[in-house]
């Protein structure tokens, strides 16, 4: 039987505001376990939530980014439940109100491009942490991460492939830093997926039944665990067996999902609006700061590079992988002449690779726009050639500089001009007469010793281009 | 100094003049206390040290001309605002080990303006009860008859300031919890508004209804206290901004032209006799100094006990849900897993009264329950705070009793904990409407016992309503009566 597949993604995206969503506590990773908990985060008796309007703008910039609606008034709501890490013993959430309604994000698999409709995105604050192996017999909890502002960003049932999850999540991601919303780091869990996965028959109205599957913090094991559930759904419908609705654990050390619990021991959360806090109330003149401050897009801006640049969606897109990366690629290309072709093969190439060597986001390149124009700047006018270019980004890489002092310290300089070629050519068929009557009575393979040794008389600097152009002419010269 | 006779006001012109040192004033309370409070039970902790120092600190800023109203004065705060270095229990076992690391907004209010902290009041736990017989800590006696319950929640409050343990006491009211121990135990007693006093560092109960106040004596002492009481505060969302306003000014203004609403359905039975003839006589108390009298209607007012008996413990059962051993307060000393830790800590930490709220809360949150009864709820919510915007069309103040009966007996309505929860039927509306509320003493009924005048008054009319206690206090001499365990 042919099976269709029906995903759709819950994302939480920790917002990158300084304090946290309901108390002045910083947010930032890596304290010691506790030392940011202020007495709301640690739910003292008689401590009261205030919203920090930051992980608003956060919301704000996301709905405004998705062609989403920013709610006028939305409501924050108890989500009410025990656990040792949840200080209140409930989760201030936004329920039937939220944020952001709706939106679209645009994905691209395999050349074809989607449009994944977004349901909502609604504020939230994170839980603390449960250490369960530190202590020996014991649990410890920490609530650095309690009260972290979340934006849960909820898809349509839109995808049909784990690829396109992939690509969803990517895109989501791509557009989340870009908006400097959230840092994307993945390893801290500031951005993590879980993904409600269901198959049915092609061509079948009804959607089958779901799971859904938690702890998803990497593309890859996103990849991996919704391709699993996928043959695990189907194989236990052909085996006659039958989907239970059920929440499921990635164990990525045994590549395979487990069950956690089914939705009988699913619990009430007993949604109320929560009465510490007003209804969240948003006039025009917010969203209208907010858009003012907004970057231009990063779809948008793949687009215009191609309109204005000629690139090729595939290289406006690599250009566009990031904020950063975009960011370099626009100082860049004054700096190398708006060379636009020779900037976007440089980033993606040499530039990415020595990038990808040292595991370094573009951000930290050791090679600067302004470093690497002055060198493709020589490549264009013919200084230098683009082997040396090679050779010499590697120089700046390792010990920085600029590349003319370089070019003019190590006497690179391509030699193009006429007469300086004429007298090596010259002296060189001098030398080797023998080879030079072999030449011109026909043997054209001679033409490629004298390239070789020209290129070594000159220490490899002639010019290749022009070098051919004197050495025809002279050759054929009686 | 003869406390039981001396006014707030009078005491602190008293240590303005330097005639008393706040010592020596705070010594003759922490006296008083410990001859009478044995008896009472109105004091869950008193720190003689703690307070002297604070009492020294105040004398020497007295001395140095930096006095306020208040500077000096010592204050009892009820048990459920988080006093730095103090036991915070909430009347609770399951807090009973609680010392706050943290001031509510209120104690920095009173410590800036130099008042002292004279001690912890006992209370019903997590202030919910209407006899303080739910308290951790036992119950608190009425000084009038230490067979009765002085009503609660703030019960400790309102028997310390009766017995004249303190000048005054802070206090709070979700659905009566200020206005009726007041008018048990015979002493003045204000709710402002919804808003007005900041909730932070007060412990919750229901939060879209609890709001902190003031017990004293009279009037007048309640305006004195409310001024340094009030004010904005950023940490409560919920927190009004409003230009500082003095809540004595208006004291002593005629009551000539003053439109009395009097709501039909509270002068429709459910009132014991006596109680209804102290009324009427404190009414014409006002026909006296010029008041009209309004017949307004309160349609919904029947609904109100059934409305926050939904409400109340809907937002209870989720704030209650903190207090779960993991951090701080009490744990079961023996568990088995996660859950089993859960259980036999909140089995063992709450009292019955709370277990029934939280359970009640639960219930009526649950899915499928949820637009019955929270929902159907708010709607009538809606329908009261409509019916007082109404009223207040026709009248300035509404006046009414602030219980239905005198303090009743020990043990007498805790098997029913409706015929309980009906005590407050004249109180709880103003909460779900977030309205200021007033009780102040107007003779006494059955066996000697108070009576107390509730005055309702429109948004934010705090000092009106203070005007027209005022001058009914300047009428009568209600308040000035004690206790006979006060003089002695």
């Amino acid at each position: 039987m042919d099976w269709e597949v029906v995903i759709g993604l819950e994302t939480h995206a920790q917002l990158a505001t300084h304090s946290k969503i309901f108390s002045g506590a910083s947010t930032a990773f890596g304290a010691a376990p506790n030392a940011q908990a202020s007495a709301v985060d640690l739910a003292l008796p008689g401590v009261l939530p205030v919203l920090n309007r930051a992980a608003v703008d956060c919301a704000i910039r996301f709905g405004l980014s998705t062609g989403a609606t920013v709610a006028s008034r939305s409501i924050f709501a108890r989500k009410n439940y025990f656990y040792p890490d949840l200080p209140k013993g409930y989760q201030i959430s936004q329920y039937e109100i939220p944020v952001v309604s709706g939106g679209t994000v645009t994905i691209e698999v395999e050349g074809q491009a989607r449009t994944i409709r977004l349901t909502r995105a609604h504020l939230e604050e994170d839980a603390g942490k449960s250490l369960h192996e530190d202590f020996h017999g014991l649990s410890g909890i920490d609530l650095n991460r309690a009260g972290t502002p979340l934006l849960e960003i909820v898809s349509e049932p839109d995808l049909r492939s784990a690829a396109e999850a992939v690509a969803y999540a990517r895109a989501l991601h791509r557009l989340v830093t870009w908006i400097g919303i959230c840092d994307g780091n993945m390893q801290e869990g500031s951005f993590r997926c879980d993904a409600n996965v269901s198959v049915r028959p092609r061509g079948q109205e009804e959607l089958g039944t779901r799971c859904e599957i938690k702890n998803l913090n990497s593309f890859r094991f996103l990849e991996k665990a919704i391709e699993y559930e996928i043959r695990r759904q189907i194989e236990l419908i052909q085996a006659g067996g039958a989907v239970v609705q059920e929440t499921r654990l990635y164990d990525p050390d045994r590549d395979e999902t487990r069950s956690m619990r089914s939705k009988e021991d699913a619990q009430d959360y007993r949604y109320f609006p929560d009465p510490d806090l007003l209804p969240l109330s948003i006039e025009a003149a917010w969203i209208d700061r907010v858009r003012a401050e907004l970057p231009e897009l990063p779809d948008a801006m793949q687009q215009r590079f191609t309109d204005d640049f000629g690139l090729s969606m595939y290289d406006a897109g690599v250009l566009t992988a990031s904020r950063d990366m975009a960011r370099y690629f626009l100082d860049l290309l004054p700096c190398a002449g708006n060379d636009a072709k020779l900037c976007a093969n440089w980033v993606s190439g040499e530039l990415a690779a020595a990038l990808h060597r040292e595991s370094l986001e573009i951000q930290d390149s050791r090679v600067s726009p302004q470093q690497l124009g002055g060198l493709l700047k020589r490549v264009q006018d013919g200084t230098i050639s683009g082997k040396m270019a090679k050779e010499l980004f590697d120089v700046l890489w390792r010990e920085g500089g600029e590349a003319d002092a370089l070019i003019e310290a190590r006497g690179l300089k391509q030699i193009s001009d006429v007469s300086s070629l004429e007298r090596i050519v010259e002296a060189l068929m001098a030398e080797h007469p023998a080879q030079v009557a072999e030449y011109r009575a026909g043997k054209e393979k001679v033409f490629g010793f004298f390239v070789g040794r020209a290129m070594k008389a000159s220490g490899g600097r002639a010019n290749p281009e022009q070098l051919n152009v004197v050495l025809k002419q002279r050759l054929k010269a009686e | 100094m003869d406390l039981a006779n001396t006014s707030l006001r009078q005491l602190a012109s008293a240590l303005h003049e330097r005639r008393i040192s706040s010592r020596e004033l705070t010594q003759a309370y922490l006296e008083r206390i410990g001859r009478l409070d044995g008896q009472l039970g109105a004091f869950i902790t008193v720190d003689p040290d703690k307070t002297l120092s604070q009492a020294d600190a105040a004398d020497a800023r007295i001395a140095r001309g930096e006095a306020g109203p208040l500077t000096g004065i010592p204050v009892a705060h009820k048990d459920i605002f988080c006093t730095e270095g103090w036991l915070t229990t909430c009347g609770s076992r399951m807090l009973s080990n609680f010392v706050s690391p943290y001031d509510a907004h209120v104690i920095e209010k009173f410590a800036a303006a130099g008042a002292l902290i004279l001690g912890k009041t006992n209370m019903d736990e997590f202030a919910m009860g209407s006899s303080n017989e739910t308290s951790h800590f036992g119950p608190v006696k009425n000084p009038w008859n230490l067979a009765k319950v002085p009503g609660g929640s703030s019960g400790g409050s309102a028997a310390a300031v009766a017995a004249r343990l303190a000048p005054a006491a802070t206090a709070t009211d979700t659905g009566g919890s200020i206005r009726q121990p007041a008018a048990l135990c015979g002493v003045s007693g204000i709710k402002p508004t919804y808003g007005l006093v900041s909730r932070y560092g007060m412990i919750a109960y229901a939060s879209s209804l609890d709001q902190g106040g003031v017990i004293a004596p009279s009037a007048e002492d309640l305006g004195l206290v409310l001024n340094t009481m009030v004010g904005f505060d950023t940490r409560d969302s919920t927190s009004i901004e409003r230009p500082t306003e003095d809540y004595t000014a208006a004291l002593g203004q005629p009551l000539k032209g003053l439109r009395i609403g009097l709501p039909r359905e509270y002068f429709s039975g459910g009132v014991s006799p006596d109680v209804a003839q102290a009324i009427d006589a404190a009414l014409e108390v006002y026909d006296r100094l010029g008041a009209e009298r309004v017949e307004v209607s309160l349609p919904h007012s029947h609904l109100s006990v059934p409305v926050y008996y939904v409400l109340a413990p809907a937002e209870a059962s989720s704030n209650l849900s903190r207090y779960d051993g993991v951090r701080y307060g009490h744990r079961a000393a023996q568990y088995g897993d996660l859950n089993d830790m859960y259980e036999r800590t909140r089995a063992e930490g709450f009292g019955a009264e709370v277990k029934r709220r939280i359970l009640t809360g639960t219930y009526v949150l649950s899915r499928g329950y949820y637009d019955a009864y929270y929902l159907q709820a708010q709607r009538v919510r809606r329908l009261i705070v409509n019916d007082f915007r109404e009223a207040f069309a026709r009248c300035d103040v509404i006046m009414g009793p602030s219980s239905p009966t005198v303090a009743f007996g020990f043990g007498e309505k805790t098997s029913d904990p409706v015929q309980m929860y009906l005590s407050d039927i004249f109180t709880i509306s103003v909460n779900l409407a977030g309205l200021p509320g007033l009780s102040i003493p107007a003779g006494f009924g059955a066996a000697g016992l108070p009576v107390g005048l509730q005055l309702i008054g429109n948004y934010f009319s705090e000092g009106r309503l203070l005007q027209a206690a005022h001058g009914y206090q300047q009428a009568t001499d209600w308040h000035r009566q004690v206790p006979d365990m006060a003089r002695a």
